[in-house]
């Protein structure tokens, strides 16, 4: 049963970059939106707060097919960036990897702006009367106060990535090897007359690896509290 | 050296405060509610004031007719408030290094030492404030404000959160602060006893208003 074919490992590995990549790179956005929420008033904070949101909401498919509108090869944004930057995500593993960055983007924010929020100001005005700069209150308190918030955001919307389906194969394919995730792979399998074996090892593999984040999750989230009560 | 002279509106509360001190450490003494915090928040740039100015050393801090306001950041003035506000996430030897780190002013290993002496808390370096007594807590704050290296240190009813025994405990540590420290204080208290004990001179408050001024003896 747990013979895993090389068809099968590529797809895990590709899952496994694409969710790393879309993680990381979408964090220090999050972190960012997640502060401008919890700290700022500004016109447009609720359409801004709808629209992060709006991921979550729409069908998979529709928030694939906009990112193809707009950032596909003759999309608006798409055909500036491939003509002056030569960055192409439409049918790459990088398209894959935004395609996730968006999809969990809303999981990645709301525990950092949970834990933003559940921050004593005090401190930071604390921090301020001995001589901390803005920036460096942030960097010192609030964000090593929000850290478990962070790695829990981070854990949730890594989750999320490494199962994405919807917007994935509408924006970017199922292209073995550049663009066939294992939710992708999985999808190809089952209409395939012997796929069963194959698509349960991964159904298998997705579900530990969900797991295995919510687990994370809540760890961190245990920590969070801890860590605000000083012990 | 402290010179004071503000207005402030806060909802249907409002401050109108000036005075001049040049005692070692000036006591706001008033009922709760009579806007010494706010008075203190303002000293500290936390809080800035509608009109006036506020100056230390004949170095002005705030000036609303010049719409002068230095950042509490920059204006080397030392807190301590009623709750510590001891950092969580480090120990007690990192909230001490804390203001050094952030005015970027070189180690001190002998103030360090001094401070740490003077205040007892050298048992305590390694640990966590979750893990300190609410006295402990208390005399680690004054620590962390002290080794900002301070022009004047604010302290707002830093007795306050703690019971009659843990009163008298750190009483005398304060009394050694204000003796040895070498830093003007303003100490704010709704207790007359406690500022007998620890001011030289006085600025009574009541509903905003400063209604006398003048020695410890007034208070009696």
């Amino acid at each position: 049963m747990f013979d895993i074919s090389p068809t099968e490992w590529t797809a895990i590995l590709l899952s496994l970059r694409v969710a790393v990549i879309a993680t990381l790179v979408a964090t220090p956005f999050g972190i960012a939106l997640a502060w401008l929420l919890a700290r700022r008033d500004f016109w447009g904070k609720s359409a801004l707060d709808a629209i992060v949101h709006l991921p979550l909401v729409l069908p998979p498919v529709v928030t694939g097919y906009l990112l193809l509108l707009t950032l596909g090869r003759r999309g608006l944004v798409g055909a500036f960036l491939a003509d002056h930057l030569g960055i192409v995500f439409a049918f790459r593993w990088t398209g894959a990897a935004l395609a996730c960055g968006v999809m969990s983007f809303p999981l990645l924010v709301r525990p950092i702006r949970l834990s933003i929020e559940a921050i004593d100001r005090r401190l930071e005005q604390a921090a301020e009367t001995l001589g901390a700069a803005p920036w460096r209150v942030f960097f010192t308190v609030t964000l090593p106060l929000a850290l478990p918030g962070v790695l829990a955001g981070m854990v949730l919307g890594f989750a999320k990535a490494i199962g994405e389906f919807g917007a994935t194969i509408t924006f970017v394919s199922n292209i073995p090897g550049e663009t066939q995730t294992i939710s992708s792979a999985i999808y190809s399998l089952i209409q395939t007359p012997d796929g069963d074996a194959a698509a349960g090892r991964l159904v298998i593999i997705s579900i530990v690896l969900a797991l295995g984040a919510l687990v994370a999750a809540e760890w961190f989230a245990r920590r969070a509290t801890a860590r605000l009560h000083g012990n | 050296m402290l010179r004071v002279d503000v207005e402030k509106q806060l909802g249907d509360f409002s401050l109108h405060a000036a005075f001049e001190s040049e005692g070692r450490v000036t006591g706001l003494f008033g009922a709760s509610g009579s806007g010494k915090t706010t008075l203190v928040n303002m000293i500290a740039g936390l809080l800035r004031p509608d009109r006036g100015t506020i100056a230390i050393d004949g170095d002005l801090l705030d000036d609303t007719a010049a719409s002068l306001h230095v950042p509490a950041h920059r204006r080397r003035i030392g807190y301590v408030f009623q709750d510590a506000r001891l950092f969580p996430h480090l120990s007690v030897a990192q909230n001490l290094d804390y203001g050094r780190r952030m005015n970027r002013l070189a180690a001190d290993p002998a103030q360090h030492q001094r401070v740490v002496d003077l205040l007892d808390i050298g048992g305590l370096l390694d640990r966590r404030p979750g893990k300190l007594s609410g006295g402990e807590r208390q005399r680690v704050a004054l620590g962390r404000a002290l080794l900002s290296k301070p022009r004047l240190l604010l302290l707002d009813e830093p007795l306050g959160a703690l019971d009659e025994g843990r009163k008298l405990e750190i009483l005398p540590y304060l009394v050694r602060l204000r003796d040895e420290a070498n830093v003007p204080m303003v100490y704010v208290s709704h207790d007359a006893a406690e500022l007998r004990q620890v001011a030289t001179q006085i600025v009574m408050l009541r509903q905003g208003r400063v209604t006398s001024f003048g020695g410890v003896k007034m208070l009696a």
